[in-house]
Formats: structure tokens, sequence, C-alpha cells
């Protein structure tokens, strides 16, 4: 039992990754048996241990599969919205859109002071974006690995926000967006200003060089602290709570009481969860706001 | 668990739908509803505006009402003072009508007396005459006794 919990665990929580394996990989095969590979390949990772060996050098599929796949989804809802929007009475569809983007404007117009057109529809892709991402969590673990391995894909993370990948893809784009309007606001100088000159700030110019370099250090962590920050939030928010779901699922196979005792806690912690997406949804959008905000103020 | 190609891949895939969104999503639904709000206040504006309208032609309503009521009475009392200035110029009117038909009938009357009178005379005369003459049994010269007979004519 242990040993299958375990396998079901690490079944669940590895990625379909298609990727290189490097030429002398020694790969076995379902049937037991081994061969070596002559030269570099491209295939879809049969274990974890050859998806570890492909290193830089590979795709999650299902991630990036998902996640673009929910993207297209809302670029086509949103596209039907935008042409649909009149100045007359909105309906239904219409109506939930229009909540949603004057929720997000509100959350902008109340943080974000300056002036970039780009912000609002930024919040608005992250907020819906990772809400739909962190929203797969709550189909049930097994129903699409299920699904597709009768196709022969033996793993499948439906829930891209638990790859770090996509949330560091995320924040390392608001990031670079952050320092490309800090520098394009206030300038090479004043962005690099703002990391040698704080937070010890003193009179004395011979004083002050003695600063610089302690200055550089601290702000410089305090720089790339919000990337990681903003990624590893999301990424370990919904990696936990996916866990969760995978070990109250292990409860399904251990017996009728243990599994009907499963499925209500499922539930409650579905439930539960669904304040968790969306609380985390609108945490990546209202810190992506803010440090767009920090990027376009002077200190 | 790896760090891939997938965030490569997930970046470009933010980046398009930032600009998506940029290009085609935001500006157009943001403006609509821009557009309906000023709408909105518009037509409260107008609203307010044809509530204030309604009050005052209200009132002007009930101004010219009373204006035309005045108006009216006024007129009725005009037309009841000359309707009584009518009715008594016809009295008077009247009256003289009345006095000069009878004036005129009188001395019509009196016109015709004399006749009478006149056509009596000379009747007379003859029948005085013609009476005298059967009492004499002669004939009476009437050429002789004209002189007489117009005196008692007169007489008459």
């Amino acid at each position: 039992m242990a040993g299958s919990s375990t396998e079901y665990i690490k079944h669940h929580l590895t990625n379909l990754t298609y990727g290189k394996l490097p030429a002398g990989y020694e790969r076995v095969e379902a049937d037991g048996s081994t061969h070596v590979l002559e030269k570099d390949t491209w295939t879809l990772a049969h274990t974890g241990e050859e998806a570890g060996a492909m290193g830089f050098n590979s795709v999650h599929v299902d991630s990036l599969g998902w996640s673009v796949g929910l993207m297209l989804l809302l670029m086509v809802l949103f596209r039907a919205a935008a042409k649909k929007a009149t100045t007359g009475i909105p309906t239904g569809f219409q109506n939930f859109i229009e909540i949603v983007i004057e929720f997000i404007d509100n959350n902008v117009k109340d943080t974000f002071h300056g002036r970039n057109k780009l912000v609002a529809p930024l919040a608005l892709t992250v907020f819906t974006w990772v809400f739909m991402m962190n929203l797969m969590d709550l189909l049930p673990v097994d129903v699409v690995p299920s699904i597709v391995g009768l196709f022969g894909i033996h793993y499948m993370k439906i829930v891209p926000s638990t790859d770090p990948n996509i949330t560091f893809g995320m924040s390392i784009t608001v990031f670079a967006m952050m320092i490309y309007f800090s520098i394009r606001v206030k300038g090479i100088g004043g962005f690099a200003g703002e990391l040698a000159l704080q937070p010890f700030k003193v009179k004395n110019p011979a004083l002050q060089a003695v600063f610089v370099p302690i200055n550089l250090f601290l702000e410089t962590i305090a720089l790339v602290a919000k990337p990681i920050s903003l990624a590893l939030r999301l990424f370990g928010n919904m990696y936990a709570g996916e866990m969760i779901f995978i070990l109250i699922a292990l409860m399904f196979g251990a017996g009728l009481a243990l599994g009907v005792l499963g499925g209500v806690l499922q539930w409650a912690w579905a439930v539960f969860h669904i304040l968790v997406i969306t609380l985390q949804a609108f945490i990546f959008m209202m810190l992506t706001i803010v440090y767009m905000s920090m990027a376009h103020e002077e200190h | 668990m790896n760090i891939n190609w997938t965030l490569v891949g997930q970046v470009i895939a933010f980046v398009i739908f930032v600009l998506f969104c940029l290009k085609y999503v935001w500006p157009p639904l943001t403006n609509a509803m821009q557009e309906r709000q000023k709408k909105i206040a518009d037509g409260l504006d107008a609203a307010n505006r044809a509530e204030r309208d309604l009050k005052l032609a209200q009132e002007k309503a009930t101004a010219q009402l009373r204006e035309a009521k005045e108006h009216a009475a006024q007129i009725i009392e005009q037309a009841n003072k000359r309707a009584n200035q009518i009715i008594d110029e016809a009295k008077e009117s009247a009256r003289q009508e009345g006095e000069r038909l009878k004036a005129a009938a009188q001395a019509d009357i009196e016109q015709e007396v004399n006749r009478a009178k006149e056509t009596l005379r000379a009747q007379v005369a003859a029948l005085a005459v013609a009476g005298a003459t059967k009492i004499l049994g002669s004939a009476v010269d009437v050429e002789k006794h004209n002189a007489l007979l117009n005196k008692l004519a007169e007489e008459l």
C-alpha cells in the first residue's frame, strides 16, 4: 500500500514532458527491456526519471497546453463581449464580463495613479487567467488523467499554476515590465539611484559612498525578491492545495467507509479551495498593480 | 518541478494575452461602459430638466387659466352693460317712434275730419235747397239764394 501510494502521488505530480533525451541515455521500455539511445532524441518522457534527464531542453506539454487553452478560451469570451459591447442595456454574459472589468478597473484606479494604458489590461489578464488556471484544481484529481490515460498518455497535470514554470513565467514577465517602466519613467539614472541611494541616505558624499554598496545589496535583494515571492506564493498555495486533493483521493482506495469520508473531505476542501483560488488570483493581480505603481512613482 | 522551456512558452503566451487585451478587449469594453454611464447621466439630467419644465408649465398654465377667467368675467360684465345700454336705447327709440306715429295719425285724423266737414257742408247746402224746393213747391232760384245757403253751410 505504502509503495503504491507513493507511486500514485508521484504519478500525479509528474508533468507530461516532451523533451530531448541526451545520447547515451539508457531507456527502460514498458516491458522492462532497456536500450541505449545512440543520439539525442526528442520524445515524450515515459517516466519522471526521463523527464529529469531531459533537463532544460523540455516542455511541460500539459501545463503549457492547459494554460494556453484557457488563454484562448478567455480570449474568445473577451472578444465576444468586446464585440457585443454597446451603450444599451447589457444582458447576461455581457453583464458578467462588465462586472469583472469594472471590478478590475476600480482596483487599478485605487492603487495605480500613473498614466499607463497597459496596467488595467495587464491586471485583467493576470486576474482572469490565474483564476481560470487555479479553477482547474476543482476538477476531481483523477478525472482528466484517467480519461487521457485511455489514449495512452501517462501523465497529465491539469492545474498549470501548480507548475513553477507557469508562475515564474508570469512573475518574470511582470518583473520585466516593472524594470522597463521604471527606467522609462525615471530614466537609467533614476532607477540606479533608487537602487543605490536607499534606504541609507546621508548628506555627506564620502559617507554616502560607503553606504552605496550596502544600499545596492539590500535594494537588489528586495527587487529580486518581488518576482520570486510573486511566483512562489501562487505556486506554493496551488501546489499544496493540489497535494491535499491527491492525499484525500488516496482514501478512495481504502474501503467503503474511508472512501465515503474521502468524498466528504474532497467536497469540503473544494469548497474551502474556492476561496484560495479567488484569493490567490486577486493577490497576484493586486501585487502586479502595486509593482507597476512602484515602477511609476518617484521616491 | 524542473524549470525548462515551459517558462519561456508561458512568457510568450502571457505577452500575447496582455497585448490582445490591451488592443482588442479593454478599450471597446471600457469605452462602451463609459459612454453608457454618460448616457445614463444625461438621461437623468434630462428627466430632472423635464420635471422642472413641467412644473413651470403647470404654473404658467394655472396663471393663464386664472387670467383667462378674469378676462372672461370682464367680458361678460361689459356685455351685460352693453346689453342694458342697447335695451335702453331701443326703448327710447321705440318710444320716440311711437310718439311720432301717434302725431302723424292725429294729423291724418284731423285732416280727414276737416275733409268730412267740408263735404258735409257742401251736401247740407244741397239738401237744404232740395228740402226748401219741396216745401215751397217751386224752384228756388239757386243763384238767388246761393249766398244764403253758403252762409248756412258756414254755420254748420
